[in-house]
């Protein structure tokens, strides 16, 4: 350890002293232990992404880019193409998201905002973060056996009055887009809340004292001034909710009918990257295999896109907004 | 309801007879949070064109009457007031009274420097959004800035974040954005506390400016500053007597008769440094 040099100078009644061994010791610990953690993230998704490389490898060198501007999926003829599935993957994931999102973000904005006393408002929030504890299989079932029978005549309804929007062009005949966005927006309603929740109740008092100062209604001081606060918080929110629509399965994989199409109605059947690996694994051959391969890096490139670009617009709103660096 | 039965004597020194018209004449007889008394008796017409200092050791309710003045107390669900708050004459607790409304005409500037997250220029427009206003919004926002001694400092960043300032500039441009709507009362609670002696000379100097065309209102824990800027001073004290402990005004005067020739012992040992 370094040399002492106030021990002597010092008051000789002083208490102080010097960080023992152990403290350095424990401290540098600490730090390699730390840096091991995070190095070892690093290292596990680089080792994913090679695995599932070099397994797609095959597919890659086969069909290259045309995979991913392929429409048809077929096994017997060995015909790989995944665009209807990543137009039913952002298709769903964007529906959920304005769903979801909007009802998320409302939740936490009734939940922060002293519509409900402390209590209710714990106990609310409680009941909004146990759905993300409902297995998505449970959804699926729920989906299946109570949502689409209530969407039918909703749908049918729809279809035969109007037709003429491209949205309702197909009429809903079992699984379809419109039951599986809607348990998407449930499943990513606990996230959008609980993240949006955080985010608004971080917004200091003299915030709200500020707006109401200016002489703001109760709902001038939420919109015009503790949203845009808490814009930051809200769109990691958003990203988190979508990224999680994104590489949603088990649901999906029993709700949207996999079918390979593209359609812009919300009452046809459809599919997503995800559920088109969980669907086809089990019955693949070999080059099918190595096509789903193709297909999971395709998804996680989206999914990293997504991530990313989600990352720039909350950064882009900080620095605007709150003048961060 | 401890506190009401022992009131101690006020006296005539409290009783401060305004020269100049008055713009709030408040009348503050009884302030409770809950069943806690916080302030009582305590009458401060606010005068035309002029600066009134509220001073008093903490605790004593000068914020809490501040606060009283444009409604921001209502925030605080167990706030009561007894008493009458005339803003010309009007009753702002009167029973059609929408607080809203008078925070609109009666401005506040904070402790602490509270800018919105958004630009320079929507902070100062916020007001102007707020009321719909339909003139040139960018020269009202302009004229704000200026008489906030801050267009020089951001005429060049409007679009950069409120919140990328320095702590004094934050706090004018928050004195921008209460005077850009042209309200008549400016309330100041403490506005200088968080800031640097440079920066609060400036947001003095600024006051002195202000009251050319604004009444103003000031709390402040700093003496010497309610004897540079304040025409009136409001002195309040703390009556522990019973137990609790309830503000009311012990003097009002003119500043310079309460720093040189307090009628009460009480002014006169706070005045000297006493206590605080």
């Amino acid at each position: 350890m370094s040399a002492n040099p106030f021990k002597d100078k010092a008051s000789p009644h002083s208490a102080s002293a010097p960080p023992s061994a152990a403290d350095y010791w424990a401290d540098s610990l600490f730090r390699k232990l730390a840096m091991t953690c995070a190095g070892l993230i690093i290292a596990l998704l680089a080792y994913i992404l090679l695995e599932i490389g070099s397994q797609a490898m095959p597919a890659i060198s086969e069909y290259g880019i045309g995979f991913v501007g392929g429409t048809t999926w077929d096994g017997s003829r060995d015909e790989f193409g995944v665009l209807p599935e990543i137009w039913g993957t952002l298709y769903s994931s964007i529906l959920a998201l304005i769903i979801g999102g909007i009802m998320g973000v409302t939740i936490a904005i009734f939940l922060t905002q002293e519509f409900l006393s402390q209590k209710v408002a714990t106990v609310f929030r409680l009941i909004v973060e146990l759905l993300a504890a409902i297995p998505s299989v449970v959804y699926g079932l729920w989906g299946i056996y109570v949502l689409i029978p209530m969407l039918r005549p909703v749908a049918g309804w729809l279809h035969t009055h109007f037709d003429f929007i491209p949205l309702f062009s197909t009429d809903l005949s079992g699984p379809g887009l419109a039951p599986a966005a809607l348990v998407l927006a449930i499943m990513i309603l606990p996230t959008v809340a609980a993240i949006s929740v955080d985010a608004l109740k971080r917004i200091p008092y003299k915030v709200k004292e500020a707006a109401y100062g200016m002489g703001t209604t109760r709902w001038e001081a939420i919109l015009k001034v503790m949203l845009p606060t808490a814009s930051s918080g809200i769109l990691a929110a958003l990203v988190l909710g979508f990224g999680r629509a994104l590489g949603e399965t088990m649901a999906l994989a029993m709700l949207i009918g996999n079918s390979n199409q593209i359609n812009l109605s919300l009452f046809a059947p459809a599919n997503t990257l995800a559920s088109l690996l969980a669907s086809s694994f089990p019955e693949a051959g070999d080059l099918e295999i190595r096509a789903l391969m193709y297909a999971a890096i395709v998804l996680l490139l989206l999914t990293f896109v997504v991530n990313v670009m989600g990352l720039a617009i909350q950064q882009y709103t900080m620095r605007k907004f709150e003048g961060k660096k | 309801m401890s506190a009401t039965a022992e009131v101690m004597p006020t006296t005539d020194a409290a009783y401060y007879e305004a020269d100049s018209p008055v713009v709030i004449d408040c009348d503050v007889q009884k302030v409770f949070y809950g069943d806690f008394l916080a302030v009582r008796d305590s009458r401060v017409p606010i005068e035309k064109g002029k600066i009134t200092g509220f001073i008093g050791p903490s605790g004593c309710g000068k914020s809490t009457v501040l606060r009283s003045l444009n409604r921001m107390n209502d925030l605080i669900p167990s706030f009561h007031l007894q008493g009458a708050i005339k803003y010309h004459g009007l009753d702002i607790y009167g029973k059609n009274v929408d607080p809203v409304m008078v925070r609109r005409y009666i401005g506040m500037v904070f402790q602490q420097p509270n800018p919105f997250s958004m630009s320079i220029f929507d902070n100062v427009a916020f007001g102007l959004r707020l009321n719909r206003f339909k003139g040139d919004v960018e020269e009202k926002v302009q004229k704000a800035l200026e008489a906030a001694a801050l267009w020089k400092e951001v005429k060049d960043k409007l679009k950069n974040s409120g919140l990328s300032l320095s702590g004094g500039q934050q706090q004018r441009l928050c004195i921008a954005r209460a005077v850009a709507t042209e309200p008549d009362v400016l309330l100041m609670d403490e506005p200088c506390s968080a800031l640097d002696p440079i920066a609060t000379r400036q947001v003095e100097e600024l006051m002195l400016e202000l009251k050319k065309h604004y009444t103003v209102a000031l709390v402040t824990h700093n003496m010497q500053q309610a004897m540079r800027v304040a025409d009136t001073t409001a002195f309040f004290g703390v009556d522990i007597s019973k137990g609790g402990r309830t503000g009311y005004l012990v003097e009002m005067g003119e500043t310079r008769q309460i720093f040189e020739q307090p009628k009460e012992e009480l002014t006169q040992q706070y005045v000297a440094g006493e206590f605080s």
